[in-house]
């Protein structure tokens, strides 16, 4: 079970992330997409989601993530992202509850590039009774 | 284009080396995406796709829609139901979309996705910049 007490608290990642032309290249292959100068609008849950791994699987959280469905996705992209970019991560569990025994956590990655936001992406991840 | 305007429906093909592909280009290898004996032993009838490659090929048929990536600002959807996707066997995903809204330089689309005539996206949107 989460630990609730940790609703409403950000988390820092722990490492800038350089954005390689050859992971844009990988997610446009299987997409289709030809224009690898520009990531493609999903591109960053290879970020958010591993982020969102190492913070909600900690002693301190407690998310079991190997029953762990996602419900709902969300992205605003206020920059589109390229190779080369230099993002730092961090994400915030905006709620928690539990409804017939499944776990619901909303959460929130905030990626910065420099100083400017360029993603936040919403997930809302539920791991199953 | 006005409110309301049907876009051109697009079908995209699921099989087991898409997913094999997606989940080395995103990192997520959660075996119930690869391996037919651990998802069934999960309770799934079968692999099923990530839902986030369902939603990066809906993302593919916004950017078509936008001129590129560089012109997608929003984009959500709920999953609702997975893509199966039985050992050699190719799935269909079937995108279509129609404008909800135009309004200061962006364009709203109301998005529809479905997979063996199944819905599986949820309240899909987007907003392109015109």
């Amino acid at each position: 079970m989460l630990n609730p007490d940790s609703v409403g608290s950000t988390f820092a990642g722990t490492e800038s992330i350089t954005v390689s032309q050859s992971d844009i290249d990988a997610f446009c292959a299987v997409v289709g997409e030809t224009d690898t100068s520009i990531a493609p609008p999903t591109f960053t849950i290879r970020i958010t989601l591993s982020q969102f791994e190492e913070i909600l699987t900690r002693p301190a959280v407690g998310l079991d993530w190997s029953r762990l469905v996602h419900g709902d996705q969300k992205f605003d992209i206020f920059i589109p992202v390229k190779a080369g970019d230099q993002l730092t991560c961090a994400a915030t569990i905006e709620s928690y509850r539990v409804a017939a025994g499944n776990e619901i956590v909303s959460v929130r990655s905030d990626l910065h590039k420099g100083t400017e936001l360029a993603v936040s992406a919403w997930s809302t991840l539920v791991v199953r009774a | 284009m006005e409110v309301g305007t049907v876009l051109d429906e697009k079908v995209f093909f699921l099989d087991r080396a898409l997913l094999k592909a997606y989940a080395d280009a995103s990192g997520d290898q959660n075996p119930i995406h690869q391996n037919e004996e651990f998802a069934v032993s999960v309770g799934l009838p079968n692999v099923i796709a990530h839902g986030m490659l369902t939603m990066a090929l809906v993302g593919k048929y916004i950017s078509d829609f936008a001129g590129g990536s560089a012109h997608v600002l929003e984009f959500s959807s709920r999953f609702i139901k997975p893509v199966i996707v039985p050992v050699g066997e190719k799935v269909d995903l079937t995108v279509s979309a129609t404008v909800a809204e135009i309004a200061d330089g962006k364009v709203s689309l109301s998005l529809s996705a479905t997979s063996a005539g199944i819905k599986v996206l949820g309240m899909a949107k987007a907003v392109v910049r015109q």
